[in-house]
């Protein structure tokens, strides 16, 4: 294993973030603000409760997740696209390293942003709302693998897109409208009842089901779905990249 | 001796195609200094490449130190610094953070007195907190050789590492290279100006259309190929070449007060003891006589055409 090499693209990414910190943290935390004044104060007036719980405080893990979703998306397939695309990627693949080495570094760094992400939002939503966690193991768990999952998702779209378009095209185009669908805002119980199958093809219903379930112990689907879902995810992720490294997909000719 | 650097019947058959490189065997000794010549496309970078681990050789195998530049990926690219031919920089980058983080890439713990020898070496010690956008063209080539060289390779690539570069900077270079090589490194440069071969490469390998044409030493190759010419300057001036020393093919200098004599130099006899007995013979009075050999250029010239022909 070649430590020095993980941790010096650990760093350089992280460098990359420190460097930019308060647009990189500043913009969720409006937009969080926003979603509160707007769902919240303005919807919520309307629902009072979802499965007894207020519907400020309902939105929080959506909403999380929402921010933690595409921030390790957008972190992970910028952090990998702009070597591709400037040209430093030679000296990735001339070093030393293997693609594990190479992926623990540039996703291992781009979890770490959007876990921070998470804490800030979920630190702003503190301001707004009460919030308790019921399960606060359990939502560690559920908000850490949804960093290093989508992290891993976002690294294969920047190794997949060849330009920017491409870049920005799936975080636009799947995930804001899953997790939209996905019952950030609202409990799929809510949904006319044909609806209610449909959206359990939603991969994002399993995540924030069980990310709510860790806050307030009510859940969409059952939290053993909602684990080997987001498991499952990271596995097929992982089985991708290392097909890429295998035969050099869009790196290497 | 072993090579350092042993190419066997490398080939590198390209996605759409196109045959980048045939069949290339070429043993690189340690401590040399090797030139690559050879014309646009003729697939230098893409056999550098496929010893680096940026391209997937098609056929063929090499080894780096005695370990296959595949299967012993890691061995073998723990020896190599690379200087792309393209310069290829993260622009909002400061100088030295970006040689460090090349150190950490190769598995080597931070070292500040190398990199800060390095710099000053290079001469971008006082640019060393500037971001790689602030710097001249000459200046992020530099970068790319202190990145190269801080990891402590043992065989440097330097794929045109002049292009772009001053004169000046250009002889600096060569002295760097030089002490890089007193220091045992392996040196392996592309280059498209054959005065830069010739003044710093101890052999030459000449490549065209993805073959080896040839490699030798430079000496050797410019013995071998290199036709010398004589030149003879007279004490008073000729109106044409006497007929007596019409076999010798003599070119007569303007003003006619010099003869110039064209000869193979490791031919069995240069025809120059006759040459000077018939000069004598016809009662010329002989001021000077000096000879110059031909650069490796034109024999470079030469080659690419006989091969084209
Ligand atoms: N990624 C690639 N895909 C397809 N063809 C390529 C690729 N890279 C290089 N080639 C082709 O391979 C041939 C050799 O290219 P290479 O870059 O090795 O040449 P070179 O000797 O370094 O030339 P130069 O002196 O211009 O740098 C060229 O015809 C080039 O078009
Ligand atoms: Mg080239």
């Amino acid at each position: 294993m070649n430590l020095p090499a993980i941790w010096a693209i650990y760093l350089y990414e992280m460098k990359r973030f420190f460097r930019t910190l308060m647009e990189s943290l500043l913009s969720p935390v409006i937009s969080t603000s926003l979603y509160f004044v707007v769902f919240g104060a303005a919807i919520g007036s309307r629902i009072d409760e979802v499965e007894g719980v207020s519907y400020g405080a309902f939105i929080v893990p959506g909403l999380i997740m929402l921010s933690v979703m595409t921030q390790a998306i957008s972190n992970a397939s910028f952090g990998i696209y702009f070597p591709k695309f400037i040209g430093t990627i030679f000296e990735l693949l001339s070093a030393p390293v293997n693609f594990l080495e190479i992926v623990l570094g540039y996703v291992g760094a781009a979890a770490t942003k959007s876990l921070l992400i998470g804490i800030v939002i979920l630190i702003t939503a503190g301001f707004f709302v009460d919030i308790q966690i019921m399960h606060p193991w359990a939502m560690i768990a559920f908000l850490l693998l949804t960093c290093i999952s989508f992290s891993l998702f976002g690294f294969i779209i920047g190794i997949w897109a060849e330009n920017f378009q491409q870049l920005q095209l799936i975080p636009l185009l799947v995930i804001t409208p899953l997790v939209f669908l996905g019952g950030a805002f609202y409990s799929i119980s809510m949904l006319p009842e044909s609806w209610q199958s449909v959206a359990l093809f939603n991969p994002v219903v399993y995540l924030v089901s069980g990310f709510r379930w860790s806050f307030f112990g009510v859940a969409d689907v059952g939290v053993g779905w909602s684990l080997l879902a987001i498991a499952a995810f990271t596995g097929i992720c992982m089985g991708v990249v290392w097909w890429i490294f295998k035969t050099g997909y869009r790196i290497k000719s | 001796m072993t090579a350092i650097v042993d190419v066997q019947n490398m080939g590198k058959v390209y996605d759409g195609g196109f045959t980048a490189l045939k069949d290339v065997s070429l043993q690189i000794k340690e401590g040399e200094i090797i030139a690559l010549l050879g014309p646009n496309g003729a697939g230098k970078t893409t056999l550098i490449s496929a010893l680096c681990g940026i391209v997937t050789p098609s056929s063929g195998r090499a080894t780096v130190g005695g370990h296959d530049v595949v299967s012993g990926y890691r061995k073998a690219r723990a020896m190599i610094g690379l200087v792309p031919q393209e310069i290829a920089l993260e622009p909002f980058e400061k100088v030295i953070n970006t040689v460090r983080f090349s150190r950490g890439l190769f598995g080597k713990t931070r070292n500040d007195a190398l990199i800060e020898k390095i710099l000053r070496q290079l001469s971008l010690w006082d640019k060393r907190n500037a971001r790689i956008r602030e710097l001249s063209g000459g200046m992020k080539r530099r970068v790319l050789i202190a990145k190269a060289l801080c990891h402590e390779p043992r065989v440097l690539f330097l794929d045109e590492p002049t292009a772009g570069v001053d004169v000046e900077l250009r002889r600096d270079m060569w002295q760097i290279v030089e002490e890089l090589r007193k220091s045992g490194v392996t040196i392996i440069l592309t280059t498209h100006y054959i005065e830069e071969a010739e003044a710093i490469a101890d052999r030459i390998a000449v490549i065209n259309k993805g073959q080896i044409l040839l490699v030798e030493p430079k000496a050797d190759l410019m013995a071998r190929m290199g036709s010398k010419t004589l030149r003879i300057d007279l004490n008073e001036a000729l109106d044409g070449v006497p007929p007596a020393l019409a076999d010798y093919a003599l070119v007569l200098g303007e003003g006619g007060r010099s003869l110039s004599y064209t000869y193979d130099a490791t031919g069995e006899r240069t025809g120059i003891t006759r040459l000077l007995s018939a000069l004598a013979a016809e009662g010329l009075a002989l001021r000077d006589i000096q000879t110059t050999q031909s650069s490796l250029e034109e024999i470079f010239v030469g080659l690419i055409k006989e091969g084209a022909a």
